[in-house]
């Protein structure tokens, strides 16, 4: 269960962030995106994938949350 | 000897892991890799930022390193102890050669050394005590220090004691803050970790410190330097720009910044990041907690100067952004006169650099606008997120090391032949005595700044100084030099 820290890069894409494991990858895909809710199974760039269970209202970015792997 | 084909680069590769037992062989082979500049991230190509392996020479430091050396060090109006035995402090002592106004011993402190020189008995009956003392000492003899921080050293951790209660302690009966680092020795694999540490250490006893407090007049176009130690004065000529641009710069960390500085930080409107590596952890936790955005920026060699100041400038409004145009122009004649007489010089030389966490990328831009060629970079303790962002910068099918192993290196240097070492002190001396011009890249060999466009006309000057020095002519005795003409000779006679 990292804690991930998310931002918005400036080519507008997420990134994704975890300290711990050295890791930094953009976002790919989220399943849930939608105005109510944010969240769900999350695909990086590098092939990995992550959840969260969806966080509603959507989060403001940049921020920090507790992934599972998938 | 000429360029060096991706199937060249391989079999040197090869041909230098050769000399390893097979599990050594298997795991250095990851950290060596030819660059592609088709491949996203690094660590398809490269393994980063782990463990080096027991019995090569490996050139890292440590956490403590990390900490007191990089981050807290420079901050001048803090004394920081370096608590625990008398070495650690003493052979690291101003050897980064930050720079900073201010009487030292009376209200700056960076060169000096406070240690609290452990002995046996602190070590068998703990050290707090003798900590307390030290800091009621140190509050007697400077009194004008405005805080403390306390840098434990490998013993603080293995002997368990309880810095952070003295620290609490302490702050409250001076009034001052007074910062315990956990950044012993042997935490992580390189002194990384220590700048994590320290950024974490800062995040939490310093960074709010001002965050109910509204006294201070901001202005639009205040901005922090994040990341420059100003070595040599690098912070200082990276400064002036920012300045003559229309920006304010509320806070250097950490070279001859203060504490107030970094605690005036979070007001600022926008960080600018130079040392990704050792301050990216600060700069995102700012972004998160106060919503200010940092932008990583190179202020090395003029290409990447302007290039960097207007990214700056595209962050506020049309003044700063007139601003930086007009710096650019005015700097130009002035950085063209440099290039117009070190580039003929310089044309085609071509650089191999091994530093920290910064430079192998940042400077391939200063060396390129000398018509100078990177042929092989590598870090000593960067992660992949450095990597992913050389493998731009790199040409294709260049060298990448990380973490070098001394062996390695001289391997390299004797296959690849560069005009041009650019590394730390350790490598200096092996390298010039094999006759390679060499530059110390940490301290920049005692010269600097080479940041900014004054900068920049140091840098070419000491490029040339080093690459055209006659010394290297000379580098053979004599009788030697006959023995290698005569074989040359004969080799072309047959
Ligand atoms: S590894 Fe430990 S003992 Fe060695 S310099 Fe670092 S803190 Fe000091």
């Amino acid at each position: 269960m990292p804690n991930v820290m998310i931002r918005r890069n400036d080519d507008g894409k997420l990134s994704f962030y975890v300290a711990k494991k050295d890791l930094e990858a953009s976002v790919v895909s989220v399943e849930t995106d939608t105005r109510e809710s944010w969240g769900g199974e999350i695909q990086l760039d590098d092939g990995s994938r992550y959840y969260i269970d969806p966080v509603s209202p959507p989060p403001a970015f940049p921020t920090t949350l507790r992934f599972k792997r998938v | 000897m000429t360029e060096l084909t991706r199937e060249d680069t391989e079999a040197l590769i090869q041909e230098v892991l050769e000399v390893y037992p097979e599990k050594a062989k298997k795991d250095r082979a990851k950290h060596l890799a030819i660059n592609d500049q088709e491949v996203e991230q690094s660590k398809k190509c490269i393994t980063s930022n782990r463990k080096s392996l027991p019995g090569v020479m490996t050139i890292r430091g440590c956490a403590y390193a990390g900490s007191k050396g990089v981050v807290w060090g420079p901050i001048k109006d803090m004394i920081h102890i370096s608590h625990g035995p008398v070495g650690c402090g003493q052979y690291s002592r101003a050897g980064r050669r930050n720079y900073y106004i201010g009487v030292t011993g009376v209200n700056a402190f960076v060169t000096m050394n406070f240690t609290s020189d452990f002995q046996e008995k602190d070590i068998v009956f703990g050290g707090d005590k003798k900590l307390d003392k030290i800091i009621d000492e140190i509050e007697t003899l400077f009194p004008m220090n405005k805080g403390v921080s306390i840098q434990s050293e490998c013993p603080i951790g293995l002997i368990g004691d309880d810095i952070e209660a003295v620290a609490k302690k302490k702050t409250k009966e001076h009034d001052k803050p007074v910062v315990p680092v956990r950044c012993e020795g042997f935490r992580g694999v390189s002194q990384s970790l220590g700048h994590h540490i320290a950024n974490d250490s800062i995040r939490d006893w310093v960074l709010d410190k001002r965050d109910n407090d509204d006294s201070f007049a901001s202005t639009p176009y205040d901005v922090s330097i994040i990341g420059d130690y100003n070595i040599g004065g690098d912070a200082w000529s990276s400064r002036t720009l920012l300045e003559e641009m229309g920006l304010r710069v509320v806070a250097q960390w950490s070279g001859d910044g203060t504490l107030s500085e970094m605690e005036l930080t979070p007001k600022v409107k926008l960080n600018l990041l130079h040392c990704y590596r050792s301050m990216n952890y600060i700069s995102r936790h700012m972004e998160e907690k106060y919503g200010i955005p940092w932008v990583e920026y190179n202020f090395f060699g003029p290409t990447k100067i302007a290039e960097s100041l207007r990214k700056i400038a595209s962050h506020f409004d049309d003044k700063i952004k007139e601003g930086a145009e007009r710096v650019i122009e005015r700097y130009k004649a002035e950085y063209e006169a440099v290039i117009a007489k070190y580039r003929p010089r310089l044309e085609g030389k071509r650089v191999m650099l091994y530093v920290g966490g910064l430079r192998p990328r940042h400077v391939i831009g200063a060396y390129e606008d000398l018509g100078m060629e990177v042929v092989g970079t590598g870090y000593e303790f960067g992660h992949n997120d450095d990597y992913d962002r050389t493998i731009k910068e790199m040409g294709n099918a260049t060298l990448i090391y990380d973490d070098v192993t001394g062996y390695e290196f001289e391997e390299f240097v004797k296959k690849v032949k560069p005009d041009l070492i650019g590394s730390g002190i350790k490598e200096k001396y092996i390298f010039q005595k094999m006759g390679v011009p060499f530059r110390q890249m940490h301290s920049w060999d005692y010269s600097g700044p080479y940041h900014g466009y004054d900068g920049f006309a140091i840098f070419a000057r000491d490029m040339d100084m080093t690459l055209n020095n006659p010394c290297w002519k000379n580098i053979q005795v004599p009788w030697k030099k006959a023995a290698t003409e005569e074989a040359e000779q004969l080799a072309v006679g047959a």
